[in-house]
């Protein structure tokens, strides 16, 4: 029996150090992206999901940090020290986010740019909270984000603001008199911004004839949706989700006779660009968005031809609110004057306080600000499609 | 020691392996020799271990096998999670966490007990597939659920939140598919180790009673069972309620480890529920200690496999099929017997060495 229990116990301390050894070695970090040399670097972390059902946005924002990280380093870096990046997947799931982030608090992160999903990003910016490291999220748009968190701040613009905005834009421009919405319910973003949208409808005095949900697992027929919102009359539909789901239900629409007045929100940024999508259906479309790949200024053209060689895709908002997203930390990094000596919860107080005075003119607007809530300055702007691309309507 | 019997020895061993684990783990904590990733999944694997631990005692010794655990997991984290944030401010810390722990174990109970009524009347592929069901049912049913608190009590809506029609000084306590934020954190991995023991106790002992035995004998031949004049369905309520209510008690600790809770497919779907029956399946039907060592590897495993990148998943996917074949296949098992590389002999090969020394 004693020897039994001998040979147990040491098997219990053989699984242990396994699991320690593990950990501790797991600095050597992962992705191709990861610089190990031993000199001092701003070290950068990103998180988002990059399998899994959102991995494109995922995808995007880990390849548009890459690309601002590489030409960041090629101009000599940030105070004259490089950026090392460090991309860790999540599956858009809160718990693996905050397993990633705990990897890439082992590996040396000082700032965190992610995550992308909101989910999983409010979970992630309460360990930011207490451990005191700076994070910026490209394109986590729900305020639970944000609440409650100082050293959290949004590059997007927020969930409240695009569905206020759209209820406004739609009411002061007479687009539709009954409306229509169709969301994701089991989505937090889609719900989100389906919530403010109902909030300020009823405010501004918008006509909702008809709000249809649907989840996750059955998100490619909308047939019931779109034949409720038809039978009730809506001549405007307000559909806050996903673009890959929006070119299913124009093509669903288009099939059953039913054409009224689309308006998406960012979300739908990326239409033009999915197989096997008719394009002509997306004519008329409203959508908002803070950046259009085929825009004509140098910033955009010389982006999307980056990402366009180097990843063979066109990148969509959420890779430039990323691509910013770098800026944005450089420039508040070089105002504050600090260098990665710091320790993170100097970085972050300083950001914290520098942030707040950064101007910045990046891909995604002119003249961003951020206010000590986290919330972007930034409005979004409506866009119609007209002849395959975006056209601002003001 | 000699004079216990052989499965109160066996339980005495697993318990005193999990508390030298748990030195182990606390010692390297605090000496900061822990990576934080490490440390950051110390709760969730007993989270895991737990309802794993439910799970067993439902497929192992009642025999049926269920695939909504995770549904059950899911009630007892919303539920104590809810319960949490809404008496955030108004009672203090542990007595908070003690109730939001029975609340939560209870809720998961019930869910267990009324959802095994229909469901036990079903056996083998039926009542799995039910299970499944109930599983979703339970997710999508939170992902619509909209609750909020102000100066006149509690409002409920399943539409949206904007029929809740809450006063302006109201909190949202669950937001649909947003779920609930900002759960108090206060599972540690003490209190998690001190569950996962307690869960164990309860289990063996539960199988070694006198309702356990009739449990096993209805597994084993339900026909025989009735004619000796068991009540089977009484049994099998009391089985499945206990399993459920362990999965609660794993979904409360994993509630209080995240500050945003939402009910997806990969934490409380189907996805979750065949992971743990995976869990289950992997460390050996009937045999708790072997869940638990299950549950610790895959749950560390894609995690260590970060390194990887993306190729983790299918990393993960040919680790898990490799496992399942060594342990499982008659094969394999055979070339093992053959060549002395089965667990006894291993460990009979150390008892050896030892003697020798």
């Amino acid at each position: 029996m004693k020897r039994k229990m001998l040979s147990l116990g040491l098997c219990a301390m053989m699984t242990a150090s396994l699991l320690v050894g593990c950990g501790s070695g797991n600095t050597e970090g992962s992705a191709e992206n990861v610089e190990t040399s031993g000199e001092l670097t701003w070290r950068i972390g990103g998180i988002g999901p990059t399998t899994g059902g959102a991995a494109q946005y995922g995808q995007g924002v880990m390849n548009a940090i890459q690309i601002a990280v590489d030409e960041v380093n090629a101009a000599g870096g940030i105070n004259g020290y490089q950026i090392s990046f460090n991309f860790q997947d999540d599956e858009a799931d809160p718990q693996k986010s905050v397993n990633a982030y705990n990897t890439l608090k082992d590996w040396g992160m000082q700032i965190l740019e992610g995550t992308v999903t909101s989910g999983a990003c409010a979970a992630v910016s309460a360990e930011t909270y207490n451990d005191r490291i700076f994070q910026i999220t490209p394109s986590a748009s729900s305020t639970s984000v944000i609440e409650g968190n100082d050293n959290t701040f949004q590059i997007c613009f927020s969930d409240p603001n695009q569905g206020t905005v759209s209820a406004d834009y739609i009411a002061e421009n007479g687009l539709g008199t009954k409306i229509g919405v169709i969301y994701d319910s089991s989505d937090p973003y889609s719900s989100g911004v389906y919530q403010n949208f109902a909030t300020e409808a009823a405010n501004v005095g918008l006509d909702v004839v008809a709000t249809e949900a649907f989840t996750s697992d059955s998100k490619t027929d909308f047939t019931t949706q779109l034949q409720k919102c038809k039978d009730a009359g809506a001549d405007l539909l307000f559909l806050p989700f996903y673009y890959t789901e929006g070119s299913i239900v124009l093509t669903q629409a288009n099939k059953m006779g039913y054409a009224p007045t689309m308006f998406g929100v960012d979300g739908f940024d990326g239409l033009l660009g999915v197989e096997n999508f008719d394009v002509s259906l997306a004519e008329g479309v409203y959508l908002l968005t803070p950046f259009a790949a085929d825009a004509d200024d140098e910033a955009t053209k010389k982006f999307v031809a980056t990402y366009e060689e180097s990843y063979k895709d066109t990148p969509n908002q959420f890779a430039a609110d990323a691509y910013d997203g770098v800026y944005i930390i450089k420039e508040a990094l070089e105002a504050a004057n600090l260098t990665p000596e710091a320790s993170n919860e100097e970085i972050c107080d300083a950001l914290i306080s520098e942030i707040q005075n950064v101007n910045y003119n990046g891909l995604t607007g002119e003249g961003m600000t951020w206010n000590d809530k986290g919330e972007v300055s930034k409005d979004p702007k409506a866009v119609v499609i007209k002849d395959g691309g975006y056209v601002s309507v003001q | 020691m000699k004079n216990l019997n052989k499965s109160t020895q066996k339980l005495i061993i697993s318990i005193l392996v999990i508390v030298v684990l748990y030195i182990v783990m606390a010692v390297m904590e605090s000496t900061g020799n822990l990576s934080s990733l490490m440390s950051g999944l110390l709760v969730p694997v007993c989270a895991y271990s737990l309802v794993a631990i439910g799970l067993n005692l439902c497929v192992g010794y009642l025999g049926e096998l269920s695939l909504g655990h995770a549904g059950f997991m899911c009630v007892g984290a919303f539920t104590s999670a809810f319960f949490s944030k809404a008496y955030a401010n108004t009672i203090p810390d542990v007595p908070r966490f003690i109730l939001a722990l029975l609340i939560g174990t209870f809720f998961a109970a019930l869910f267990g007990f009324l959802i095994a009524i229909p469901v036990l009347r079903l056996s083998g592929d039926y009542l799995a597939i039910v299970t499944l069901a109930f599983g979703e049912i339970i997710k999508n049913v939170i992902n619509v659920l909209y609750v909020g608190i102000d100066s006149n009590g509690l409002h409920v809506s399943m539409k949206d939140m904007m029929s809740l029609g809450l006063e302006p000084d109201g909190t949202l306590l669950v937001n649909g598919a947003q779920g609930i934020t900002g759960t108090p954190r206060q599972a540690t991995f003490l209190i998690g180790v001190l569950l996962v023991i307690f869960a164990l106790v309860v289990t063996f002992n539960f199988v070694n009673s006198r309702t356990g035995r009739a449990v096993k004998a209805i597994r084993d031949n339900q026909i025989a069972a009735e004619t000796v004049g068991l009540p089977i369905t009484k049994y099998k309520l009391i089985a499945f309620t206990i399993s459920a209510a362990i999965a609660g008690v794993g979904g409360v600790l994993y509630a209080h480890n995240i500050n945003s809770l939402t009910a997806t497919t990969n934490n409380f779907g189907y996805n979750m529920s065949i992971m743990i029956l995976v869990y289950v399946v992997l460390g050996g039907i009937g045999n708790f200690s072997g869940s638990l060592i299950a549950t610790v590897v895959l749950t560390m495993l894609p995690e260590m496999l970060r390194g990887l990148s993306n190729y983790r998943m299918l990393i993960y996917s040919i680790v898990l099929i490799a496992l399942m074949l060594f342990n499982w296949a008659p094969d394999i098992l055979k070339f093992r017997a053959d060549h002395g590389l089965t667990s006894k002999t291993i460990l009979g090969k150390i008892k050896k060495t030892k003697e020798v020394q």
